[in-house]
């Protein structure tokens, strides 16, 4: 899996609460959702966004709330990778089961800067930078195939229909 | 040689299992909640489900927005009410009968050594049972629903040693602000939280509520206290059997580190806007104007939370300026403070007593902030714009200070009073 972005950067401890309002939690509609990704953060989001993929973060992305809007909401809203220095394990799982990658790694968060580019191979734990070549620690298989299948229920959906062909 | 998490998450996977391993596991219990059961549906109509794995497993609470307060809520609400008919699933939980923590807590739902995951992440409150609670976004609750199953990665155990004993006017959730004031509010991540030590054993149910409460605000996947002799006379009371040897650790227990923390060298201390590690005395923050007083959630809406803070309101009145809101965190819990006559010195003292329910805390009604507003809440989060209101400020203090800066109009040491 290979991913390629123009990079966003937020800083430490971006909570749930700041990426996705919880006067939204009823909103089930995707799109919808993304017109209030990042709102929290102030006046200009999420049209911030707009033009990048590749959303980098300090520490302890994501903290707080279970919500999984956190993660759709970026997903909706064009976010085709996180990378943090760390996240909350709820995030983290979030962006996998519903099909978004994540990259934990210091090194590589703190090597990114607003719009620059970066490609990461998913599979492999590698990443290219402004001509640096970074290692990171990869998913397991059984995560990565969840992300590559586009989640859980991108997978269930699947399931099921095998299982009710005549 | 397990943690107790690796020896739940062992029974749940079927096989021996250790820190680092990434395992599919059978959940005891798999709830939701209100503000997520829309979301579950909605999935599972996408994907064509019929059928749900184990009806007889699952549970909703409606807690979060209850009574509903807006069209969207109340459809929410009538639409999982109409899916837990068609399902079957009977642990369903009205407005009313309080937050899904306390109630499968005070009910007797969950046990020691069980698994359990809610679409909620203060479900590590359930620790204090010896229990392995986790939280779990819609997706995931939406998929163990219709398979009975998930992933999850086996943590590594922090062991916090407690010892000391708390100071009067000193809360169990001050200790959880020294801890937090200590090792930060990332300290956690991914990571369980065993408790042990002389003191944690002079720690009632309720303290031990509070202190895995806060655990995920530490980062934690898991918080709990081993089964011991509270924990058997908890359940004694209730009349329900337990398997005592189940919510207990292995005696050469691999940690990955352990954390002491001196409950007999804690001040009342609070939370600053807009962190749960921004920790200060409350000494030192004392005259900060407060507009609104929470005492209520998950966190700190037991009965005892209440007694603490109808101990300082009695004879005494809410200070002009400042509305106090009192949500007790069940059915349950208000039945019994009515018994007590805490109810009448709230009402007496000016304070208004809401609905059981989250209340407050999540922004979603009952005491949503005005801007420039100040709030004292004896609840578990204030980052930026938590309750409904970016403009806002919320510290997070004990039950005691709570009722003392109510009291004040500005935030009071409650030793003071």
């Amino acid at each position: 899996m290979n991913i390629t972005g123009k990079a966003l950067l937020l800083g430490d401890d971006v909570s749930s609460d700041l990426i996705y309002p919880g006067r939204y939690l009823t909103v089930t509609d995707r799109a919808e959702q993304a017109r209030h990704a990042l709102e929290g953060l102030g006046a200009g989001w999420p049209e911030r966004l707009r033009g990048y993929t590749v959303l980098g973060a300090g520490w302890n992305l994501g903290c707080g709330s279970s919500r999984e809007q956190a993660a759709t909401a970026l997903l909706a809203a064009g976010v085709k990778l996180v990378i943090a220095r760390s996240m909350s394990r709820l995030f983290m799982r979030n962006s996998i089961n519903n099909g978004l990658p994540v990259i934990e790694s210091d090194e590589l968060a703190s090597a990114l800067t607003d719009g620059v580019t970066l490609s990461a191979d998913l599979a492999r734990g590698v990443a290219q930078l402004e001509g640096r070549t970074f290692h990171f620690e990869r998913l397991p298989q059984a995560l990565l195939e969840i992300v590559r299948d586009g989640g859980l229920l991108a997978r269930l959906r699947r399931t099921l229909a095998l299982e009710t062909r005549p | 040689m397990t943690t107790l998490a690796e020896k739940i998450l062992s029974r749940a996977a079927g096989e021996r299992v250790s820190a680092g391993q990434y395992v599919e596991v059978s959940p005891d219990w798999c709830f939701t909640v209100d503000d997520t059961i829309g979301l579950i549906m909605k999935y599972h109509e996408e994907v064509g489900l019929r059928r749900l794995a184990a009806p007889e497993r699952l549970g909703i609470f409606y807690d979060h927005f209850a009574p509903a307060d807006n069209r969207d809520h109340a459809s929410d609400h009538s639409a999982g009410r109409a899916y837990a008919r068609r399902h079957g699933i009977t642990h369903f939980y009205e407005i009313g009968q309080g937050i899904s923590h306390q109630v499968c807590v005070e009910r007797g739902l969950v046990r020691p050594g069980q698994l359990v995951f809610n679409s909620d992440s203060h479900t590590t409150t359930l620790g204090a049972v010896a229990c392995f609670g986790t939280g779990l976004g819609a997706a995931e609750t939406a998929y163990v629903w219709a398979t009975g199953r998930i992933w999850v990665r086996v943590p590594a155990t922090i062991r916090v040693v407690l010892t000391g004993t708390l100071g009067p006017g000193v809360d169990a959730k001050d200790a959880c602000l020294a801890l937090l004031r200590t090792h930060g509010s990332r300290v956690a991540t991914y990571r369980a939280i065993e408790f042990h030590g002389e003191s944690a054993a002079s720690l009632n149910m309720a303290s031990r509520l509070t202190l895995c409460n806060m655990g995920v605000e530490m980062g934690a996947k898991a918080a709990l206290f081993p089964a011991d002799s509270v924990t058997a006379a908890y359940f004694g009371q209730l009349g329900i059997p337990i398997d005592m040897e189940a919510g207990r650790p292995e005696s050469d227990a691999v940690y990955e580190r352990e954390i002491r923390l001196d409950l007999g060298g804690i001040e009342p201390l609070a939370a600053r806007p807009h962190a749960v590690d921004n920790i200060g005395s409350v000494q030192e923050l004392e005259g900060t104007v407060i507009h609104q007083a929470f005492l209520g959630s998950c966190t700190n809406g037991r009965l005892q939370d209440l007694r603490a803070a109808a101990a300082i309101l009695s004879g005494r009145h809410v200070a002009p300026g400042v509305r106090m809101i009192v949500t007790p965190a069940s059915s349950q819990v208000l039945a019994a403070a009515l018994r007590e006559g805490l109810i009448e010195i709230f009402t007496a003292a000016g304070a208004v007593v809401t609905t059981p329910g989250c209340g407050a805390c999540a922004g979603l009604h009952l005491g949503v902030l005005g801007d420039g507003e100040v709030c004292i809440a004896s609840s578990s989060r204030n980052f930026r714009g938590r309750m409904g209101n970016p403009n806002a400020a919320v510290y997070l203090a004990s039950p005691a200070t709570v009722a003392a800066s109510a009291v004040i109009g500005r935030i009071t040491d409650p030793r003071s009073l």
